[in-house]
């Protein structure tokens, strides 16, 4: 789905986290340049 | 959304290219799901970040969706993603998330 782009994954400390969004689209071949887990207060 | 992590893309997509770059998000709280959905598409709604007045229109996705998850191996899928899956409500993230990349023609491409 992500083919040829880089993928910024922005997690969220309540939701889905930055690594595991990471890690998931890493696993289907996608090219992460940038994670981070962010607490929206 | 984090005055440091806008500083971050800011910087990467001046570097690469904001057309190369595709965002996927994690937030399962509508509020701040679409706080950075309009921040990464057009600008730091606050004006207190790098991405104040700096429409990058990055086209903007969830972990959860059905179209990201169903192209994730299904054991990853299900090991990382099954209980969040479960609690959130993914109908209404589907929902948001194809209202911002209608309003910033940023379907996918």
């Amino acid at each position: 789905m992500f083919e040829g782009r880089k993928v910024i994954a922005i997690g969220e400390r309540d939701g889905v986290s930055g690594p595991v969004i990471a890690e998931c689209l890493r696993a289907a071949g996608a090219e992460v340049v940038f994670e981070a887990t962010e607490c929206f207060v | 959304m984090d005055l440091e992590n806008q500083a971050a893309i800011r910087r990467l997509a001046d570097e690469v290219g904001a057309d190369t770059l595709v965002v996927v998000l994690g937030a399962t709280e509508m509020q701040g799901l679409e706080l950075a959905a309009s921040t990464l598409t057009d600008g730091d709604p606050s004006y207190a970040g790098a991405l104040a007045g700096v429409s990058l229109r990055l086209p903007v996705y969830h972990i959860l969706e059905a179209g990201v998850r169903g192209g994730l191996p299904a054991d990853v899928a299900e090991e990382q993603l099954g209980m969040a899956a479960m609690v959130a409500d993914v109908d209404q993230i589907e929902a948001a998330m194809g209202r911002f990349r209608s309003a910033v023609g940023a379907a996918p491409r």
